[in-house]
């Protein structure tokens, strides 16, 4: 007996050499390996779909590319998983560089850059970089979706026939809050210049569900967010969160006989789930920042950077230069999109700027005087909602 | 002993088998799957640090359940023994007022002991005085602390300006529990989690308590004969599971995720009861089992990013050695009856 436990010892042992003979896979001095963290899923239809088809595009276009990945990176979905956990794997296969998609992942990459600093981290959607004290391999990207969310304000409140707009919110804070307001100046802008009504008239009205999607039992149920709104006369829902139910529950509710549309969010592809109740997507498309910042590695020029980058006016839909877009769905009417058209241009050559005062907060409190601008970072750091949005500022 | 080891290599075949079928079905390649689990947790020393962090509080609640298994008692409250010591945890820890980090970080420790173990009593009292059984009682507790949790991080611990379920602001470095330089655990958490264990086997196996919780356990009638009151030991034991389970929330706050998150307990709660049922209820293969899940654990992750696969299958792994352990036993047990 004692033979064969100590033949089944040396078996195992044998087995444990074989699987640990195999080395990581380590970059070739021509590989360019990148690490995408995704904190949704890879098919979502929505914001990380945005992402890791960006990253696809990257490996087609930039020879040598090779970009690793992990989705659904966030506790509920994977619990006990950290941020620098992740990173110490991806950077034991070879990345050069991070990137994190999600504003949730603000502190867990920050820790990561302090303890890579020969790896270079593109956090999406903070802002350390503005910082002097922040690392030197933490550079930040997004894109100025407040154009985007002008559109489909501008979409939705052209659509609408009881006046009332729902909008389906992430959770709170700044950016969801810029965002937000810029939908409803998209909107309030058709409904004081185009239709010449009284913004009194006009509800938006924000529901935030706690998260960028749903996490059953922590978040609020954004199918029932919807419903909600449909229910309570909200003919247009637009979706704040990274994925399509606004959209679905639109489909349901059309099919049914009721006249109602959705405006889906971030992902070009988004309306296809359901076309018949699209009026159209913002999206994002991340090619020309990722490749920004690979190119400055491989190059050797990379600098701590906080990019903002917007559409390319002369053609939104150009992939290789606009970051941000808008697509028309099925359910916009021609004229509408006519009309979209002659907005967007306008927001283009600035003759259009809806963060130009009088505009006060929630709050009463005045946020631009008579005439003035907001700055990019009186945008970037929104404090509240707007006066004439209903919803939590905080 | 030969039987038990004859019983784990029976077990672990039918393991790996169910698992080749499980992956077959996912359309992986099977020896692939099982070496990136492999390399996942064991390629480097970080990695290895790695598992050591999911095998700290995994020993910890199983510690805890140890007591209330020897007493016959189901403790699936454990999860939110874990919530409610994280909680106790961070309530301290954002005291503004103690500026010696040492001291804090000690006061948090022991009120995590303490809001553990009374939600663990919590339970317990609802058995003994209100009649209701441990399992309904636990389970509810559990859905309590995480509205708490939840509460607390949307409400008043949320970040200025922020509500978001991502969590509360991050702690001050200072009250970050220390590791070893290029190691991703907390020294103080593997230090913690092996005194507990050798309490635990001190106070199970060695100790007046371990023998009444066993009399208990085994038949709570013929202990009264003996003046041993169920109750107090139902208590006792859940109490002290409690405890564990809050130690292991401290942990989870201030060595792995430095600030409070919804999930902070990371279902390790609910894995250590697998865990405990697939030991058998022996200390001993504790830390063995806590080691392997703790593996499977970190190693999984690679599934999604080697193989493109979903990283759910390690939950599926894990089911089927619970599943095969349950079935062994069963089989052992069995075998036991004349």
């Amino acid at each position: 007996m004692r033979g064969k436990f100590t033949g089944m010892f040396a078996v195992l042992v044998a087995a444990v050499a074989l699987l640990l003979s195999p080395a990581q896979s380590q970059a070739s001095a021509d590989n360019f390996i990148f690490g995408l963290l995704m904190v949704g899923p890879a098919n979502d239809h929505g914001w990380s779909q945005a992402h890791f088809e960006a990253g696809k595009e990257i490996e087609k276009n930039i020879p040598g590319s090779k970009m690793i990945y992990i989705d659904k990176v966030n506790p509920a979905d994977r619990p006990g998983v950290t941020i620098p956990f992740l990173v110490d794997d991806l950077v034991s296969k070879g990345a050069k560089l991070i990137i994190g998609n999600s504003d949730d992942m603000t502190d867990g990459i920050r820790e990561a850059a302090m303890l890579h600093p020969d790896i270079k981290f593109i956090h999406i959607s903070g802002d350390d970089a503005l910082n002097p004290d922040a690392p030197e391999n933490l550079s930040n990207l997004m894109g100025k979706m407040e154009y985007g969310q002008m559109m489909a304000g501008f979409a939705a409140a052209m659509t609408t026939q009881t006046g009332k707009i729902g909008y389906l919110g992430p959770l709170i804070n700044d950016e969801t809050k810029r965002l937000a307001v810029s939908c409803f100046l998209g909107a309030r802008y058709v409904w004081t210049e185009v239709l010449k009504k009284d913004p009194a008239t006009l509800t938006f009205k924000i529901t935030w569900i706690g998260f960028w999607f749903n996490i059953p039992g922590v978040t609020s149920d954004p199918t029932q967010v919807a419903k909600n709104f449909f229910d309570s006369g909200y003919d247009v829902v637009i979706s704040g969160i990274d994925t399509t139910e606004a959209l679905i529950v639109a489909d349901q509710k059309k099919r049914e006989g009721a006249d109602v549309t959705a405006i889906p969010y971030d992902y070009e592809g988004a309306c296809e789930t359901a076309p018949d109740a699209c009026l159209g997507v913002p999206y994002f498309n991340w090619y020309p920042g990722y490749s920004h910042f690979i190119n400055s590695i491989k190059n050797n020029n990379w600098k701590k950077e906080w990019l903002w980058l917007g559409p390319d006016w002369k053609d939104m839909s150009n992939t290789r230069k606009s970051s941000i877009s808008f697509k028309n769905g099925k359910a916009l009417s021609g004229d509408v999109q006519a009309k979209l058209a002659v907005f967007a241009k306008g927001l283009g050559d600035e003759s259009i700027s809806l963060f130009t005062g009088p505009l006060n907060f929630q709050d009463k409190s005045v946020f631009l005087k008579e005439g003035e601008t907001a700055t990019e970072m009186q945008i970037w750091n929104m404090p509240q909602l707007l006066e004439g949005m209903e919803g939590a500022s905080e | 002993m030969k039987k038990l080891i004859l019983d784990i290599l029976l077990g672990s075949l039918l393991v790996f088998s169910f698992t080749y079928i499980v992956l077959l079905i996912a359309g992986a390649p099977v020896l692939d799957a099982f070496k990136h689990i492999w390399l996942g947790a064991f390629a480097s020393s970080i990695k290895i640090s790695q598992v050591l962090s999911v095998w700290v509080p995994l020993t910890l609640c199983s510690c805890g359940l140890l007591f209330t298994f020897r007493a016959n008692l189901w403790n699936i409250g454990i999860e939110g023994q874990v919530t409610m010591g994280a909680i106790g945890a961070m309530a301290v820890l954002r005291t503004p007022v103690i500026d010696n980090p040492t001291l804090i970080l000690c006061l948090a420790f022991l009120t995590s002991m303490l809001c553990g173990g009374a939600w663990g009593l919590f339970a317990g009292l609802l058995k003994t005085r209100g009649g209701v059984h441990e399992i309904f009682g636990g389970l509810g507790l559990n859905f309590v602390s995480q509205g708490f949790i939840l509460w607390l991080i949307f409400g008043p611990w949320k970040r200025p300006g922020i509500a978001s379920m991502s969590g509360t602001e991050l702690l001050n470095r200072k009250l970050w529990l220390a590791s070893l330089p290029g190691w991703r655990v907390a020294t103080a958490g593997i230090v913690i989690a092996i005194a507990i264990l050798i309490l635990t086997w001190l106070f199970l196996e060695k100790s007046r308590l371990g023998l009444k919780l066993k009399a208990i356990g085994q038949n709570p009638k013929a202990a009264l004969l003996y003046a041993i009151s169920p109750e107090r030991y139902y208590l006792q034991s859940i109490l002290i599971a409690g405890s564990c389970a809050g130690i292991a929330g401290f942990i989870q706050t201030t060595g792995v995720y430095h600030r409070l998150i919804p999930s902070i307990s990371s279902g390790y709660g609910y894995l250590a009861l697998l865990l405990v049922m697939l030991s058998g209820y022996k200390i001993v293969l504790i830390p063995i089992l806590a080691f392997f899940f703790a593996s499977l654990n970190v190693g999984a992750i690679q599934l999604p990013i080697v193989l493109q696969l979903d990283s759910a299958l390690s939950g599926v792994i894990q089911g089927c050695c619970v599943l095969c352990a349950l079935f062994i036993l069963g089989i052992r047990q069995r075998r036991a009856q004349p």
